[in-house]
């Protein structure tokens, strides 16, 4: 359904050219739940920004629903079914929540749907839409708005960059619960262990690679092992 | 009152939408029609151009309507508007200008309004100025507004030009007294080669005086905006100047802050960011399913019109 073929993204960096990812190849089924994890500089969020199309691959393609979509703008992604929700939410002076979630599901909605979007997400409609999605808002407030942002796209594709980070308050069983009621293709950039066991494939990217892919349970120890230095070990 | 003339007091002051208490509507530099209330008087001067608007004490949620419409070309208008805000009284004023030049001769106006707010009063001040119409002529706006506040009054202003006026030099020198509240939300929007100059001056004079400023400023095309807040304060107060401008294609906005805090109990601030509209805004609603173009839109308006 989603395929990644050969994706390389490399970055010059003075005289050489540095791997950011190398030579990625992954099949994503339709309506499975995909979690990437890996240490940091891994390159987790360069693969997800690859597929959106908000970064360019200097190597390989990306076909979606055997259409290759690598030369599309982001707009055109979206148009064909793939929504993105930042690890950073992005803020706007004067727009507000209720035209952001208008423009999302590409439809005027009426206060019962906006408060569906929103109440998912555990935010209260009311005191939500009318407000500008601004840095007076709290980064826990804006981070759950930006998951509503993508729940309104009903899209067949739904990436999700670190969506626990700044969710304090907000239980984890909640954001699980959507994501596991998603009827999409699920791809979650995650280190948490709670997101890690709903998921039905885990990759684990290690230096711009592909180091294993499986279930949570037989991932686990390359993970963990990693943490300890014993998987950079192994490689030598 | 023909079609144009509908059309250009719908922009400036939405009179469609509200039911009418007093007005004054001003066409090519002549009265064309008024209405004077109870509650709200409105005197011509004897002596120049303009009229006395007198709001009565007390008087509570009631509007005003002054618009001004200019529909002919190589016209210099200016009017003297003079306000008396009653003690207690809680006013909506909405006044506006809109130039239709179709000639290729130069229209202006020049509004020279003077604001006396009385203790406790409240005004709400909403200035629209619009400039439309094919002919080379220039649509200039002047808008001169000085404000004298006395002890608790508070006064809000908002201001919106969108594009069409070729040049406007906006001019607002405000004095505050004690516990005195000023809060200024100014937008606009230049295309082509349009200039629009913003000067405000502002003396917090009373103790606990307080002064907000927001500027949105979005320049397309050559057009060129400059935005120049001066606050004074005298005495234990606060002021706060925040100036931000979306530059698109060839245009330039130049922001020049003056603070001067005469007392060490005064605390002023002044905030200015110009630049292109942020990457990342325009690639969050990309994601979204706009295009660039369409989420250039989107931001400039959310930015502009809120």
């Amino acid at each position: 359904m989603l395929k990644i073929k050969n994706l390389s993204y490399l970055v010059n960096s003075g005289d050489d050219d540095k791997d950011i990812l190398r030579n990625i190849n992954l099949d994503f089924l339709k309506g499975k739940i995909y979690v990437i994890t890996g240490p940091n500089g891994s390159g987790k969020s360069t693969l997800v920004k690859l597929i959106m199309g908000i970064l360019s691959p200097t190597e390989g393609k990306i076909v979606f629903n055997d259409k290759d979509i690598t030369n599309l703008k982001i707009n055109e992604r979206a148009g064909l079914g793939i929504a993105y929700a930042f690890q950073q939410p992005v803020t706007f002076k004067g727009l507000k929540v209720k035209e952001l979630l208008n423009i999302a599901s590409n439809k005027e909605n009426d206060f019962n749907t906006l408060c569906d979007y929103l109440s998912k997400v555990g935010l209260c409609a009311k005191d939500y839409i009318n407000r500008s999605l601004d840095d007076k808002l709290s980064g826990g407030e804006l981070k759950r708005i930006e998951l509503a942002m993508v729940l309104a796209r009903n899209a067949e594709v739904n990436i999700f960059d670190e969506p626990e980070a700044g969710i304090d308050l907000w239980s984890f069983e909640n954001l699980t619960k959507i994501f596991k009621e998603l009827k999409s293709t699920t791809i979650i950039v995650s280190h948490q262990t709670k997101i890690l066991e709903i998921a039905d494939s885990v990759i684990l990217l290690k230096n711009g690679r592909v180091e294993k892919i499986g279930k949570y349970s037989e991932i686990k120890p390359y993970i963990h092992s990693d943490t300890c230095g014993k998987l950079r070990g192994e490689n030598g | 009152m023909d079609k144009i003339d509908k059309m250009l007091l719908e922009k400036v002051s939405d009179l469609h939408k509200i039911s009418l208490g007093a007005f004054n509507i001003r066409k090519n530099g002549q009265v064309l029609d008024r209405k004077t209330t109870k509650e709200i008087e409105i005197v011509p001067k004897k002596n120049k151009s303009g009229i006395d608007i007198i709001v009565k004490p007390n008087v509570k949620n009631k509007a005003l309507h002054i618009p001004v419409i200019i529909t002919a070309g190589g016209l210099n208008d200016l009017v003297y508007n003079d306000f008396y805000i009653g003690e207690n009284a809680d006013v909506t004023i909405v006044a506006g200008c809109g130039i239709h030049n179709t000639t290729s001769e130069t229209s202006t106006h020049n509004g020279i309004h003077s604001f006396h707010l009385g203790k406790n009063s409240h005004v709400k001040y909403i200035e629209r100025h619009v400039g439309e119409g094919k002919g080379t002529g220039g649509k200039i706006l002047n808008p001169t507004t000085k404000i004298y506040q006395k002890e608790n009054s508070f006064m809000e202003i908002e201001t919106l030009q969108l594009g069409g006026v070729t040049s406007s030099v906006r001019k607002t020198f405000a004095s505050l007294g004690e516990n005195a509240h000023l809060n200024i939300q100014e937008n606009i929007l230049t295309e082509n080669k349009e200039t629009a100059t913003t000067l405000f001056k502002v003396t917090l004079k009373g103790k606990k005086s307080k002064v907000e400023v927001v500027s949105h400023s979005v320049a397309k095309g050559f057009s060129y905006q400059e935005f120049k807040s001066d606050l004074i304060g005298k005495e234990e107060c606060f002021g706060h100047v925040e100036c931000d401008g979306i530059l698109l294609d060839n245009a330039r906005i130049v922001s020049v802050p003056m603070i001067d805090a005469l007392s060490s109990a005064a605390s002023l601030v002044h905030e200015a960011a110009i630049g292109k509209i942020a990457g990342d805004e325009l690639t969050k609603l990309m994601t979204l399913g706009l295009s660039e173009k369409e989420a250039e839109d989107v931001i400039i308006k959310g930015f502009l019109i809120g």
